[in-house]
């Protein structure tokens, strides 16, 4: 009778070891078979042994389901995984697909890869054939940009994440000039060394410039002028005076309508056909014009959201005060109204980091769009997964930190209300 | 008199000025460009005008729900990229919603390794490109598949190979019929439920609706095919050999790869956003009102049916609608992936054709503004209906 009853204090001592047993048997099974392709059980019929592991991993959670214990890592445990029969099942399946993914995906990513060679055909194994990346990685980093001249990009990208980096250090007060000239001075200096012409460095057309570094010049571009642009679009839209708010919920409904690639379109097509004759606008400077005004739409609700939040004493408070309008907004309203909506901001910056990939339909090339072109070269057919497991890999990383940055930002300027 | 009237001290005035100046700005850009864009078409030879709708399109599609070859007008043509667009982003929709209800409660499973699987799913698929995501499936993963002759076999019935994936087509007899007693089941089932509702609140007895509605739902379709001459039959695939090498299937319907890539990434990426609306909305409602449920002798099923569920589809709808109308948008990426969507044929394919960028661009936009505008007020009346009416 004993041996049937519900699995209690009383009968840990027989349930937990037969239990643990189990359990530790079906993971041993599925560990195996996962990893040295070696059936355990395989004396069984197959539709047994197959579900084996599944029904003794069950039994053996089932028999460690004590209430109360007294041995606190057991207590964890089933309050975790192991909280009813269902819970159980649940974490049975988890568990195996998690073991049964390892091995392939670690062949395919380190033991059968290719690390070493120049060639495709230095690629012998069946896993990945990392060479790819290793010989493209210039171009992937740098798009079509001439080797020699490559330091620039360097440099360029070099004093931004310097200027980033020193001024977190340094007090509030120098901070305010670090960031004045990373806005009003660094983006002509960084633009005069990378597109060069001047000061005798050598002048690199747009077309050339691709890979990474094209990601964040446009990122970067984008995300200084989408910001200013997005918050007028914002004031304008809560504006008193019908004629600006009714143009600005026009401008801002009409970008939001529409997908980003037929603003693309619209600017690589139809916008130059509404210039006078002759007159010609660099590729990127029409790219660049098109994701700011598409995402100056995104921001500007994003901050609308937050002068909606605000509590309306604010205003009356600041008007009282005898401030105009714009004293009101720039003192009070937005530098309030702008810390409550930093999630809503930083998704928006993050979705234009991902849009960057769609200027291939305008012919520039990015990450995304060099890998289109190697994954193409004759001599590096077949290479599509790598290419893109390594850029997804690097704009995940890019991203991700991104949001947690923004995460942390925001519990740091979280203030009671 | 009227000097008086201008003062700029005056508030009607003051405010007059911006507004005025804004729709000088505003009128003198459009102008510009206007005057440009006739002096280019001018010189090019065309003039401003939607008449070329009615040429023909000589441009074949490679995949159309509706009739359409070369010899069809470009007005056609533009009417199978829709189409397209709309099958695609109903199909992404229907699984985005499914994978996104799924993660979001998994993410709130009590189950540790549930709950850290389903918040690394949002977290990797979230933070990855759509377009990397596309291009992953299309030019990656289905390249993997084996050659029509050793495609994947499902039970003889559909075949997976790199050419597409290979489905039975079904052949109705009838089928408005069917489809008429579709539509009379939820007619049914919308007053059955009214009744249910009614007696609930009036007399506080409970009808076990869910059942009621499951069964009118089965059974009336049902009846039609015994009494009303409906039938079903199904057309499978067959393995055919072209040539010696090259083999095809005939016979049933080609789902075409970029259609599988398209929809598998659209949906994989929307269910993350649907998955935190999914929790959000979960998370919203209040422990006292669960509490207050409970306390009241409402069973399990009540409390989520009755408290917690109204309460949070309404914090969970409204982003949720935001996501269907963005990945309708982002189905225009198909253009990548050469999926005949209304971006490639008719802002690729037919802009090429005839030169006509203004015309052409502009009907392609006003067909998603349509559509994001219809969304967005049908939304706004949504919410407005639902908003907690507070007394």
């Amino acid at each position: 009778m004993n041996i049937i009853s519900k699995p209690s204090k009383e009968n840990i001592k027989s349930y937990l070891p037969i239990g643990i047993t189990l359990v530790f048997l079906s993971l041993l099974d599925v560990f195996v078979n996962a990893f040295f392709n070696y059936n355990l059980l395989g004396f069984f019929p197959s539709q047994i042994s197959y579900f084996s592991p599944l029904v003794f991993g069950f039994i053996g959670l089932y028999l460690i389901r004590i209430e109360f214990s007294g041995i606190r890592s057991l207590d964890i445990l089933n309050k975790n995984i192991n909280s009813n029969n269902f819970n159980a099942f649940l974490t049975l399946l988890t568990l195996f697909i998690l073991i049964k993914s390892i091995p392939p995906l670690l062949n395919w990513f380190i033991l059968d890869a290719n690390f070493v060679g120049n060639t495709k055909e230095d690629c012998t194994g069946d896993g990945a054939c990392w060479v790819f990346i290793k010989v493209w990685f210039n171009r992937f980093m740098y798009g079509l940009y001439p080797d020699a001249e490559q330091w620039r990009i360097n440099t360029a990208f070099l004093i931004l994440f310097s200027i980033v980096g020193v001024s977190f250090f340094v007090s509030a007060k120098l901070k305010k000039y670090f960031i004045l000239f990373l806005i009003f001075i660094y983006p002509f200096l960084g633009i005069e060394l990378i597109s060069g012409g001047g000061f005798g460095l050598k002048y690199v057309e747009t077309a050339a410039w691709g890979g990474l570094s094209l990601t964040f010049i446009i990122s970067a571009f984008a995300i200084l002028f989408c910001f200013p642009i997005g918050v007028f679009l914002a004031l304008g839209r809560r504006s008193s005076l019908p004629a600006i708010r009714y143009i600005s919920i026009g401008f801002i409904e009409l970008w939001r309508g529409v997908p980003l690639i037929t603003v693309l379109f619209m600017s690589a097509v139809m916008f130059p056909m509404f210039l006078p004759d002759g007159t010609f606008i660099d590729k990127l400077i029409r790219v660049l014009i098109a994701i700011t005004l598409f995402e100056a739409a995104y921001m500007a609700e994003v901050v609308r959201g937050g002068l909606q939040a605000l509590p309306k004493g604010q205003y009356e408070a600041a008007k009282s005060l005898g401030m105009g309008y714009w004293r009101m907004n720039v003192l009070i309203i937005l530098p309030q109204a702008l810390k409550l909506v930093i999630p809503g901001i930083a998704n928006t910056l993050l979705a234009l980091v991902k849009d960057t990939p769609l200027i291939f339909v305008v012919g520039l090339m990015e990450l995304a769009g060099m890998i289109g072109l190697a994954k193409t070269n004759p001599k590096w057919l077949g290479m599509a997964m790598e290419g893109y497991v390594f850029a997804g890999l690097v704009f995940w990383v890019i991203c991700y930190a991104m949001s947690r940055y923004s995460q942390n930002l925001e519990k740091k300027l979280s203030t009671e209300r | 008199m009227i000097f008086k009237k201008f003062n700029i001290e005056n508030k009607k005035t003051r405010d007059l000025i911006p507004q005025v100046a804004t729709i000088l700005a505003l009128l003198s850009v459009i102008i510009y460009f206007a005057t440009n864009a006739q002096i280019n078409m001018g010189n090019r030879g065309i003039s401003f005008g939607f008449g070329f709708l009615n040429q023909e399109a000589s441009f074949d599609i490679t995949f159309s729900m509706i009739e359409y070859d070369g010899s069809h007008s470009y007005g056609r043509a533009f009417l199978v990229g829709l189409l397209n667009t709309i099958l695609v982003s109903v199909i992404g929709i229907f699984f985005a919603t499914i994978a996104g209800v799924i993660v979001g409660v998994s993410r709130l499973s009590d189950n540790y390794l549930i709950s850290k699987v389903a918040e690394w799913y949002v977290e990797i698929f979230r933070n990855i490109p759509l377009i990397l995501q596309i291009f992953f499936w299309y030019f990656a993963a289905l390249r993997a598949l084996p050659l029509p002759e050793n495609g994947i076999n499902f039970n003889d019935i559909s075949f997976l190979t790199i050419k597409g994936w290979y489905v039975p087509k079904f052949i109705w007899t009838n089928f408005n019929i069917f489809l008429l007693s579709i539509i009379a089941a939820f007619i049914a089932i919308y007053f059955i439920n009214s009744y249910a509702t009614k007696q609930r609140e009036q007399f506080g007895k409970q009808l076990p609706t869910a059942i009621i509605s499951l069964s009118t739902l089965i059974l009336v379709p049902l009846i039609t095919f015994l009494f009303f001459g409906v039938s079903l039959t199904f057309e499978y695939p067959v393995l055919k050999q072209l040539s010696p090498t090259v083999y095809t299937y005939e016979g049933g319907v080609s789902i075409i790869p970029e259609l599988i890539a398209l929809a598998l990434a659209l949906s994989m990426y929307t269910a993350t956003f649907i998955a935190e609306n999914v929790r959000a909305g979960i998370l919203g409602v209040g422990k006292g009102q669960k509490e207050a449920a409970a306390s009241i002798g409402l069973t399990k099923n009540q409390i989520l049916k009755l408290v917690v569920m109204p309460q949070a589809l309404r914090i969970i709808i409204p982003p949720t609608t935001n996501q269907y109308l963005n990945l309708t948008k982002n189905s225009s990426l198909a253009a990548a992936i050469a999926y005949p969507d209304i971006v490639l044929v008719f802002a690729g394919t037919a802009l090429m054709q005839t030169g006509r960028a203004i015309e052409i661009i502009s009907i392609t936009m006003l067909t998603y503004l349509t559509l994001s505008i219809s969304i967005s007020i049908f939304m706004n009346w949504y919410n407005k209906k639902m908003a907690i009416k507070e007394k």
